[in-house]
């Protein structure tokens, strides 16, 4: 028997265990995945509990509800990977050893790389929404605030789901004007970047909402520190911007096994081909997901879409044969924006986010780069479909890995 | 466009950016950064050595990388180029505008 490995169970990795046990002959391949971890958390919905649109239980569900049957959950904490002797060691000493393995160890946020932020005022007034715990304490610390200067910042990129502050910024001019307190608070939206977004036409568009919405926007500010007692935060170039409450997208860094095993970047991201997925570590490894160097956006659709192209590499590989499939760095993003709508981004490493349409099965066409209730359904839809189509591994009609431009006002 | 920097004639984007790192020059360093209101010395010099180099090799620019390349901290980096450093040390370095902003 031969064994092929995934590290991590959250999205990447459970899809790649559903494709490849549907598609391996269970005579030859033993397929097994490593997680220490008990919940799996519909990521997109952190966003929507400190407005009390989710509420925490309905966004987790137990890991092993999704380890397709025949995998070996291995529910147990990686220590280092030895690509020399292809084997992975646990914690508690065990060697896992692999034929291939499969790094999905996703990305998570590091506070304590920005002088000040995990200080005495962590979850007091410096807050995130990317994790649990932060999406909760903020909903309770929002429910009762009688208002002030709300600072949405990113300290640096790549971030995960990079439209997710914008998203908070929409939806808290929202669920304060339903307070009936805008008019008590001031929302500012300060960023690494030049402008809203990474990709010139879809800025244009956000812009014009943060406008319309009076949220502030303060560019090119490459946070220094946090000051927690003055409740300000501070620029190496030496701007300030005074909060109330700050909302931070902490760094993101991949797994710090990546650097107990000496194989990550600055940030332990894996150094991955952005085509075919095999990480530039050695021949039988692949990254998938957020755990990737690859310039694409760190989101699940985009590890949705490489599942399946890294299914063919991954079976060309075994087959001792030259790699077919090339990804082209697809993502799809339903971005919302506020009093039950949102816009629909769809594009790759080539095609920056355009107009058109995008059919999805079952919903209708949606509307890219506008803004409407429709996408805001299919927004909501998502998670009926993460869990019961993404996850498990199933098509999702007419949506395809590699980015079609069909519909798409795409001027060549 | 083509414009006139630096006494040669180059090809740069919308945004000033040269189209192609060959025909970066000294001059046209200078050229580029006078318009940036930057004067060039040593230490900008060493930070642009050091971008083009990570060009070359095809690594990703952003601004934590520079801080730990040794070569200067990031608030050093803020001294010698204000206002959005590494926008502004890739153009009179003569490389694109990096797309570390995914």
């Amino acid at each position: 028997m031969k064994n092929i490995v995934i590290l991590g169970s959250g999205t990447a990795g459970t899809i790649m265990a559903n494709h490849l046990t549907g598609d391996l002959p269970k005579d030859e391949w033993t397929i097994s995945i490593i997680d220490p971890l008990k919940w799996h958390y519909y990521q997109p919905g952190f966003l929507f509990v400190p407005f009390e649109m989710y509420d925490p239980e309905e966004i987790r569900k137990p890991i092993e509800k999704f380890i397709p049957k025949g995998v070996d959950f291995i529910n147990k904490e990686a220590d280092v990977i030895l690509p020399e002797e292809n084997t992975v060691r646990l914690k508690d000493g065990t060697n896992v050893n692999y034929d291939i393995l499969i790094i999905a160890t996703g990305s998570d946020i590091a506070p304590q790389e920005t002088e000040g932020m995990k200080g005495p005022c962590w979850r007091k007034d410096v807050f995130d929404f990317y994790s649990n715990d932060g999406a909760i304490a903020l909903r309770d610390k929002l429910k009762d605030w009688e208002g002030g200067h709300l600072v949405v910042h990113i300290t640096e990129m790549p971030i995960k789901c990079p439209v997710a502050p914008l998203e908070f910024a929409f939806l808290a001019d929202s669920f304060f004007k339903d307070k009936n307190m805008r008019d008590k608070v001031k929302i500012s939206f300060v960023t690494p970047l030049s402008g809203a977004f990474t990709k010139p036409k879809a800025t244009a568009v956000l812009q014009h909402l943060l406008t319309e919405k009076n949220i502030e926007v303060v560019p090119d500010f490459y946070i220094e520190k946090v000051d927690g007692e003055n409740k300000k935060i501070v620029d190496y170039g030496g701007r300030e911007v005074e909060y109330d409450v700050l909302v931070t997208i902490p760094t993101n860094m991949g797994n710090p096994l990546m650097e107990r095993s000496g194989i990550g970047d600055d940030l332990n991201f894996v150094p991955t081909d952005k085509g075919t997925l095999q990480s530039k570590v050695k021949d039988n490894i692949f990254v998938i997901g957020d755990a990737t160097d690859v310039p694409t956006s760190k989101a699940g659709s985009v590890a949705h879409f490489e599942a399946e192209i890294l299914l063919d590499n991954i079976k060309s590989f075994i087959r001792g044969e030259a790699f077919k499939e090339e990804f082209d760095g697809h993502a799809n993003c339903f971005i919302e924006t506020g009093n039950s709508k949102a816009i629909l981004i769809d594009f790759n490493y080539e095609h920056e986010p355009t107009t058109g349409s995008f059919p999805i099965t079952g919903i209708g066409p949606m509307k890219l780069l506008k803004e409407t209730r429709m996408n805001h359904l299919g927004k909501l839809a998502f998670k009926w479909i993460y869990w019961n189509m993404l996850l498990p591994g199933r098509k999702i009609p007419l949506v395809t890995p590699n980015m079609s431009k069909a519909g798409k006002d795409i001027e060549d | 466009m083509e414009t006139q920097i630096g006494g040669s004639s180059v090809e740069v984007t919308d945004e000033g950016y040269l189209k192609d790192i060959n025909q970066w020059s000294r001059e046209v360093a200078i050229g580029i950064a006078e318009k940036e209101g930057v004067t060039l010395a040593d230490d900008h010099w060493k930070v642009l050595e050091f971008l083009q180099n990570q060009y070359k090799n095809g690594t990703p620019l952003t601004i934590r990388s520079v801080g730990k390349s040794g070569v200067c901290s990031i608030k050093e980096l803020y001294a010698l180029f204000p206002d959005g450093p590494l926008k502004k040390s890739t153009k009179i370095a003569g490389i694109p505008k990096p797309v570390s902003c995914i």
